[in-house]
């Protein structure tokens, strides 16, 4: 249904003058940020002026920047004809849904909207779901909107509000350019001054004037003979330069004809004379500003050069400024990661003031405050294996020798106890030991009370920044995103944009992602579409191991017995382990006895606690005398087996 | 004012036609006026006595848009021909860039055409400019009147033009030589680009 892009329509191939440099920059911006810089952007012009060409150069430029980008192009009888296509076969909806997941859609012809309400309510649909997704959409016409005829007002006002530009015919400069350069790839050569004699015609459009060159070329071709100026006019029927005053006729002037045409041969007489008049190098200097202030960058450098008489090296004054403006570039684009609303300062635009750009980006650099780091209490050595963890194990092995490479993004699923923060950090802890390597790694929790202070001070854009600077991102209890809808709405443009940068992300869930409610689709299927590593509870082999790892810590002697009886007992979690050999070490420290296994029975299977007696139950929170809040649970030292707890919940 | 702005890009050209009363000043600048397209042109002002006779000047900007990346733009001006409104004529030479003169062909009107000539570069010293630096070209207006009335180009050539300056024959009312002579004058006016030399 879409046309592929025509690999000669990229902007290296297209000829930049005055008169279309606005659009070529906005398209170029464009395809830089889609969706982000001018959205819409509407580009309009006469037939033959290049709107195709910068069309299509948006998309080539927008996909080699991001290759993974879903890019189309059409012209608007072929949306037409495809949305009929797609009514008549009940797919209305399908065809929809297909245009809206498009990253940058190019619509050309979009004057033919002319008397078409049904596909003006459709081309409105789309716009505004295209950019309430981020996506792009760059729309070419033969006029601008506002001239389009019964065009809704809606429409109107939705692509003036973003960026209209508009190509005009080229001026004699670009003309010369154009033709040499269209000559060139097509292997002609033409004597001195041919292609100049051209350009002097006014042609209405770049079409006609590939035309003329067509003709030349098969003309030179067929005669086997160099053309000079003279049959060049005879070949494409240009009068001779005007005569001597005293030839001028009469009858001549006096024709409507003849008329018409003097002040265009006085323009041509004109544009020769000041060509030859403004010295060469005053030209490449006026070019040079033309470009970059076209660009947004000050030339008052420059411009003191036209100020002089005779300044020296003016290429090398041309060159340096060059430098200067991409060292701005380059300074802007690192700001803009960290601080996009600091990237926009003027400074980054004036090369006569790089000292000042220079310390802006350097207090940028300062101010971006890192992101959570691993925590350091989980070092990746004292995650012990079993095989009820072998998978979630060995896949971070994996991600750690081959970040944002082998499996991404990574959801580590169990139920609680089991060690999934531990390895997450664990996993940050070994990401950050790269080169540059800035690991966020932070619970769910906090990433949501982030980004609220983030909004709340106005700094949503430092927030992401400094996201968006990690090279892995690890969230711990990702179930907790449900119903935090801005917060999934962040997490997926910033999940899209470290996934495209081959940036690390992991994330840890109680569950698979695509049972966990509250979660966006789009959200759960990115999820699901990494490596999702479970780790069970830990089995027998892993409770010895970590059981072994335990007692030694706290200076006990191991006894077969005492392991085979711990080990034996019904736990589903590490962390519970750790807690009743916490129990069984502090009771033979109360009664001074060894820890053994008889010890550890009495402890762990005698009478149970004495049950308090009161007759109601209670939330397990106590407010204190002393004012605060304690919770009642974290003051008992005697923990009821986890049996027992289960059993006490389920009344 | 400045012919040549190279910090703005700006090329601005102020041209005077200057000559006797009734030579065709006036009605130059209607020709051209009619010839340049509407996007390119300004409003043409004329001040006019009740005779139809310019009491104080015209004037006519026309925009030729970027020429090597210059905004470039001429103004054309006619001054009063009668002899009483020299103060009118010193005034609008102000500031010329190039002068063209416009002289009656009729054999009849060479005094006035001398006294005018005179007048010029009277005026012009008035505003301390040599006549022999101002870009200046010559036009011998109302050629197609009938050949006992006028003087030959080479006539005019001999009684006029002592600096040897570009001339053209001319037929205002019709359209022969006008863009001709606004082509001469500017040639001579955008070579002074090349010298750098200050206009008047």
């Amino acid at each position: 249904m879409t046309t592929a892009l025509n690999p000669r329509f990229t902007f290296e191939t297209f000829v930049v003058g005055a008169a279309n440099r606005l659009a070529v920059t906005a398209g170029r911006t464009v395809a830089e940020n889609p969706g982000s810089a001018y959205n819409p952007l509407f580009i309009y012009s006469g037939s033959g002026l290049g709107k195709t060409h910068v069309l299509m150069a948006v998309g080539h430029a927008a996909k080699a920047i991001a290759a993974q980008l879903n890019i189309e192009y059409l012209t608007l009888d072929e949306y037409v004809e495809a949305f009929h296509a797609a009514i008549a076969a009940g797919q209305g909806d399908a065809f929809r849904r297909r245009f809206q997941n498009v990253d940058v859609l190019l619509v050309d012809d979009v004057q033919f909207l002319t008397n078409r309400k049904e596909m003006q309510a459709e081309l409105l649909r789309l716009t505004e779901a295209l950019q309430q997704s981020g996506h792009q959409i760059v729309l070419a016409s033969d006029r601008p909107p506002t001239e389009i005829a019964d065009l809704d007002e809606r429409l109107i006002s939705r692509f003036s509000g973003g960026l209209v530009v508009d190509i005009g015919i080229p001026d004699y400069e670009t003309r010369v350019a154009i033709l040499r350069r269209k000559a060139e790839e097509r292997g002609s050569s033409f004597q001195p001054g041919v292609l100049e004699t051209v350009a002097k015609v006014e042609y209405p459009n770049v079409r006609e004037l590939m035309g003329a060159l067509n003709r030349l070329i098969a003309f030179q071709a067929v005669n086997d003979m160099p053309l000079n100026e003279e049959a060049v006019r005879k070949v494409l029927g240009i009068p001779s330069a005007a005569g001597s005053p005293t030839a001028a006729s009469p009858t001549a002037a006096s024709s409507p004809a003849a008329s018409a045409d003097e002040f265009s041969q006085f323009l041509t007489d004109v544009t020769a004379t000041v060509g030859k008049a403004v010295e060469a190098w005053r030209a490449r200097v006026t070019e040079a500003v033309m470009r970059w202030e076209g660009e947004g960058y000050r030339a008052g450098r420059l411009e003191k050069l036209l100020e002089q008489e005779t300044p020296a090296a003016v290429d090398d004054a041309i060159a340096a400024y060059v430098q200067d403006v991409e060292r701005l570039k380059a300074l802007e684009a690192e700001v803009a990661v960290l601080d996009p609303q600091a990237a926009g300062d003027k400074v980054f635009r004036d090369p006569d003031h790089m000292d000042q750009a220079e310390a802006a980006a350097a207090k940028v650099r300062d101010g971006a405050a890192p992101p959570p780091a691993p925590s350091g209490a989980f070092p990746f050595d004292s995650f012990l294996m079993g095989p009820s963890n072998e998978v979630a194990l060995n896949a971070a092995r994996d991600v750690i020798a081959k970040p944002g490479k082998k499996y991404n993004p990574v959801v580590i699923v169990g139920r609680s106890g089991l060690g999934k923060t531990h390895l997450l950090n664990a996993i940050g802890l070994e990401l950050a030991k790269k080169k540059n390597a800035v690991v966020a790694c932070l619970s769910t929790q906090q990433f949501v009370d982030e980004l609220i202070a983030a909004i709340d001070g106005n700094r949503v854009d430092w927030w992401r920044a400094r996201y968006r600077r990690a090279t892995a991102l690890l969230l711990d209890d990702i179930q907790l995103l449900a119903g935090k809808e801005r917060t999934q709405e962040e997490l997926f443009n910033l999940f899209n944009q470290l996934v495209d940068a081959d940036r690390q992300l992991i994330f840890t869930a109680p569950a698979h992602p695509n049972t966990l409610e509250g979660l966006e689709e789009r959200i759960v299927s990115r999820l699901e579409g990494g490596l999702v590593a479970e780790i069970a509870d830990p089995d027998k082999e892993l409770r010895r191991s970590v059981l072994e790892r335990l007692l030694t810590s706290q200076h006990v002697s191991i006894e077969p017995a005492l392991l085979d009886y711990l080990a034996d007992r019904p736990i589903d979690s590490v962390r519970s382990l750790t807690g009743i050999v916490q129990r069984v070490v502090e009771a033979a420290a109360a009664q001074d006895a060894p820890v053994t296994a008889g010890l550890a029975r009495d402890v762990l299977e005698g009478a149970p606690a004495p049950r308090r007696s009161t007759g109601f139950r209670t939330s397990g929170i106590v407010v204190s005398s002393a004012g605060g809040v304690r919770s009642r649970e974290k003051m008992v030292w005697d923990w009821p087996a986890s049996g027992d707890r289960v059993i006490e919940d389920l009344r | 004012m400045s012919l040549v702005n190279f910090t703005a890009r700006e090329i601005t050209c102020k041209i005077v036609y200057y000559g006797p009363g009734r030579s065709g000043k006036t009605t130059n600048l209607h020709y051209v006026y009619e010839r340049v397209p509407e996007t390119r042109r300004g409003r043409m002002v004329s001040l006019a006595t009740q005779t139809d006779r310019t009491l104080f000047f015209d004037f006519l900007p026309i925009d030729l848009g970027q020429i090597s990346g210059f905004s470039t733009r001429f103004q054309l001006y006619t001054v009063p021909g009668q002899v009483y409104y020299n103060a009118t004529r010193r005034l609008v030479l102000q500031g010329a860039d190039g002068v063209v003169f416009v002289g009656d062909s009729q054999a009849r009107q060479l005094d006035e055409n001398i006294e005018s000539l005179q007048n010029l570069q009277s005026n012009l010293l008035e505003h301390g400019v040599d006549v022999r630096t101002m870009p200046l070209v010559m036009q011998y207006n109302k050629q197609d009147l009938p050949r006992e009335l006028i003087l030959t180009p080479a006539d005019l050539d001999d009684a006029l033009n002592f600096r040897s300056v570009p001339s053209f024959p001319a037929d205002a009312l019709h359209g022969r030589g006008v863009f001709e002579t606004l082509k001469g004058i500017s040639e001579l006016v955008l070579k002074k680009l090349a010298t750098g030399s200050p206009a008047a």
